[in-house]
């Protein structure tokens, strides 16, 4: 077995092969998460170092509970409580933290590239991307690849519809490349202002009516919109257009097929992109996606930490 | 390709030694009520299903059968250039009070039992722990012991055992591999 | 002080002249051109065999940073940076700290580089005061103390009637605006180009209609008003084709481009090369095709750097916080060299782009090898092979995205009034 990277920034280079490593890895992994006792000694001595320089609640949390149930020391570092409001560069931050002989830094950061030049200035420490910018969050992305993977058997030959601000959103991208190198079909849909350009040069195929993104799709994934990001109002009219024509409800869920199943990275707008009558009915996979979120966190841990020599 | 390679075991000699084996495990546990099998992966869980099958014969009981993978457990985890894969861990049954029998296929350092230990220990709290093993080639590096042997076979520490199964899990051959 | 430069092959596009001749300087101007000049024995000789004799060349858009960020570049090091790369004339931007919107910072960058300079340095004055966009500089004291041009280069004049105002003051003057054209609501914010490479780097794109609908606009105010226009460092297909049109039908506009706008695609930001991070954006291969193709039918007047030195710690963090710009003083000659030999421009054409014709662009009286001009005279070795580094880049900073390409052509001599500015023969 080889698992050719030492840092973890971008679906784009992940391979058919690694990819199904992480996932097999992510599945052994998951049977703690079900024991009494959810703890292994496999990454005793290990240190991981939570760095967000943006709020997240939920990835912050699996990354420290993935940490944590492999035996890890996991410290975590909120951008506005450290030394970064003090206007040190990312560069000497980074390399503090390395000093102190951490193993991985786990980076969120609201600009696009952060973790690739972090990973770029650091000699030892592995770097996880936990969401850059508008650029990749290949976490989530393994983790919806794995809860697709339970539900289908397959990820080869399946139509996945990705539906929302695309322009924004790095959950997007990076599920783009994972599932194009699985062999799965993917359609981004959502209102022309929030298609970026490029997308077909990328592999996807691309709708502005969600009606035909759903349609016969294996897997229907909404994003979160956030109306209150600067400039909202110049690319939607109001919440309540976008839920009358781009929201996932129980009539256009009918449009899929009728296995298929319903994903949103979270954290969920009742009401607007997804109606509760989809996010609370049985096709929903929602709570699914968090739960093996922590497994293929560890799983990632495991195999930047686990081994000797990584170049 | 090692220089000598000597068949120690063939399929009979195998089948008689897990048929010796099951019949040891139910005389030491007066039957099969409170047993488990938990074989290590990769091969110990194949020896433990042989086990079950032959106690299944004997006494028209399955036995439940887990296998546990101890790569997480493992003590030198790090050591090697990359990381080892980590299979699964499928014990579905409750362990609390059981007669656990761990089953591997081959005895050596006694590390390995050590993490399977560690790992049983992590999933529930067995009345006892019992250790079945197709083969002990010697060389203990921590004070374990087999309470069950299918063969005993002094080796020098650069030698390697080798046991190879059939598609269904079958032990065939143990074959010994001089370098 | 007498000088001889001898066997030279001597090429000023402003004359026609390109053939092996000696040139001789005599108190600082040209005294005579001719084959086999005469040299009395109290003269300085330079032995220009196998090399290219060409009038200095002059770079009508750089930042000196002086006043101000002199730990970026200072009129020192930038004029030394530009002697080093044949450059005998710089015309300077006015964003600087204070910002040169006033005849005290323009008469200051003057005497400095006439005192401690390696170059003639031509200031080019803010158009608006502190280039806030909301009122005029005085244009006319600043074209008394110096200012060859106004710019409120690194910002885009938002507001149309300031803009058309100002070039309708200017023109009384009969000084040219220097417009940086992006609109700034259209860019939105944008830090490369807009296209596959944004959304697949996350980062936002700042599309070619925010130049090209901002150069609409200066062109069509620069008909309205007679106004001279020149508009910097285009970069989009649609601005060359704006431009040509507007010459057609006899407005007074010039352009100039950068050599990393006819050189670089934006697939050098991938990776997220903050040296690759410039204003406007290094755009697709079709633009760099439209670029080139101005530069041969003539719609684009100069090749100028926009050399935009910035330290280190104001480039290396997270490319949507990085300043924005490049140096490009010491790379401008072998870059735009290529063009000659991709067929595009004749070794004439390139020297004209560099020299005269920048120069006439906004009317600096430069750029030439006549009888009684300036002798300002670069002496290049078109053979010469190099790699730009750390080291041998006389610049302050070293933000380039050029770095250890491998460079054809240098500067292997630089004079300013006959005076000896730089020297690796």
């Amino acid at each position: 077995m080889s698992f050719a990277h030492k840092h973890i920034i971008s679906t784009k280079v992940l391979s058919r092969a690694d990819i199904d490593l992480i996932l097999t890895t992510a599945q052994s992994f998951k049977e703690i998460n079900q024991r009494d006792i959810k703890k292994v000694p496999t990454l005793r001595g290990k240190t991981i170092i939570n760095l967000f320089y943006e709020n997240s609640t939920r990835t912050r949390t699996s990354f420290e509970l993935a940490g944590k149930r492999m035996s890890a020391d996991t410290i975590n570092i909120a951008a506005a409580s450290s030394s970064v409001s003090k206007g040190e560069t990312l560069e000497d931050t980074a390399k503090n933290i390395e000093a102190m002989d951490a193993d991985v830094i786990v980076m969120r950061h609201p600009a696009s590239g952060a973790p690739d030049y972090l990973a770029h200035r650091l000699s030892r420490c592995s770097v996880i991307n936990a969401g850059d910018g508008a650029h990749e969050h290949p976490t989530q992305s393994l983790l919806d690849l794995m809860t697709i993977k339970e539900h289908k058997g397959t990820l080869e030959g399946l139509t996945v519809a990705i539906i929302g601000d695309i322009a924004r959103s790095r959950v997007a991208r990076s599920n783009l490349y994972a599932l194009k190198t699985m062999g799965a079909t993917v359609r981004l849909a959502g209102p022309s202002t929030m298609l970026p350009p490029g997308l077909e040069e990328l592999g996807a195929e691309v709708y502005t009516d969600i009606n035909a993104a759903i349609k016969d799709a294996d897997v229907v994934m909404m994003l979160r919109i956030q109306l209150e990001r600067e400039g909202g109002g110049k690319l939607l009219p109001t919440k309540r257009e976008y839920a009358q024509f781009f929201a996932l409800n129980p009539e256009n869920m009918k449009l899929a097929k009728p296995d298929a199943i319903v994903m949103h990275p979270g954290p969920l707008n009742r009401g607007v992109e997804i109606s509760s009558y989809v996010a609370d009915g049985k096709q929903n996979v929602i709570l699914e996606q968090v739960e093996n979120g922590v497994a293929v966190r560890m799983a990632l841990l495991y195999l930047l930490t686990g081994g000797s020599d990584k170049e | 390709m090692p220089a000598t390679c000597t068949t120690l075991l063939n399929n009979e000699a195998i089948r008689r030694a897990i048929t010796r084996i099951s019949h040891q495990l139910l005389e030491k546990n007066k039957g099969c009520d409170n047993m488990v099998l938990v074989g290590i992966r990769t091969g110990g869980d194949h020896i433990a299903r042989m086990i079950q099958q032959k106690i299944a014969e004997i006494e028209q009981i399955e036995v439940p059968l887990g296998a546990v993978d101890v790569t997480m457990y493992r003590d030198d985890v790090g050591s090697t250039r990359d990381p080892r894969p980590v299979g699964k861990t499928e014990i579905p049954f409750k362990l609390d009070k059981r007669n656990v029998v761990l089953v591997d296929e081959v005895l050596f350092t006694g590390r390995t039992i050590r993490a399977a230990m560690d790992a049983i220990m992590d999933i529930g709290r067995p009345a006892n722990i019992q250790l079945a093993v197709l083969i002990d080639r010697g060389h203990r590096e921590l004070p374990i012991r087999a309470d069950y042997v299918g063969r005993n076979v002094p080796t020098a520490a650069l030698e390697k055992i080798e046991v190879e199964f059939d598609p269904s899990g079958e032990a065939q051959e143990v074959r010994l591999l001089k370098p | 002080m007498k000088t001889t430069i001898k066997n030279g092959r001597v090429i000023d596009p402003a004359q026609n002249i390109d053939a092996v001749m000696d040139v001789r300087i005599v108190s600082g101007r040209i005294e005579q051109i001719g084959k086999n000049l005469e040299s009395g024995a109290d003269e300085q000789v330079i032995d220009a065999t196998g090399l290219v004799v060409t009038p200095g060349l002059v770079d009508i858009h750089v930042h000196l940073r002086d006043p101000g960020y002199e730990y970026k570049e200072d009129i020192v090091s930038g004029t030394r940076a530009a002697a080093a790369g044949g450059f005998t004339s710089v015309a300077c931007m006015p964003n600087t700290n204070p910002c040169n919107d006033n005849k005290a910072i323009t008469r200051y960058i003057i005497q400095k580089a006439q005192l401690e300079g390696f170059a003639n340095v031509f200031p080019i004055c803010s158009i608006t005061k502190g280039q806030k966009g909301d009122s005029l500089v005085e244009m006319g004291d600043l074209k008394l103390a110096g200012c060859v041009g106004f710019s409120d280069d690194g910002l885009n004049v938002e507001d149309g009637a300031m803009l058309r105002h100002a070039m309708e003051y200017a023109h009384g003057f009969a000084m040219p605006i220097i417009a940086h054209s992006e609109d700034e609501s259209i860019k939105n914010g944008g830090v490369m180009n807009e296209g596959a490479l944004s959304t697949e780097l996350g980062l936002s794109g700042n599309p070619w209609v925010s130049e090209a609908a901002s150069v609409a606009r200066d062109i069509m105010l620069a008909e309205l008003t007679g106004a001279h226009l020149h508009v910097c460092h285009i970069s989009s297909r649609r601005t060359v084709e704006l431009v040509r049109a507007a010459k057609q039908r006899g407005v007074h506009v010039t352009c100039e481009v950068t050599p990393h706008h006819f050189t670089l695609t934006e697939q050098a930001v991938r990776g997220y090369d903050v040296n690759a991070k410039v204003g406007p954006p290094l755009r697709t291969a079709e633009d760099v095709a439209a670029m080139k193709e101005g530069l041969r039918d003539g719609t684009i007047d100069a090749i100028a750097t926009d050399h935009a030195p910035h330290h280190i710690d104001d480039k290396n963090m997270e490319f949507s916080y990085a300043a924005y710009g490049m140096i490009g003083l010491e790379t401008a000659l072998p870059l735009a060299l290529r063009l000659v030999n991709e067929g595009i421009l004749s070794l004439q054409e390139v020297i004209a782009l560099l020299s005269y014709k920048a120069a006439k662009a906004l009317g600096i009286p430069r750029g030439t090898l006549a009888i009684g001009a300036a002798a300002d005279v670069a002496i290049l070795n078109l053979e010469h092979t190099w790699e730009a580094t750390r080291q041998n880049i006389k610049s302050r900073s070293f933000n380039t995205p050029f770095e250890n390409l491998s460079m054809k052509g240098k500067a292997v001599m630089t004079l300013r009034d006959g005076k000896v500015m730089h020297d690796e023969v």
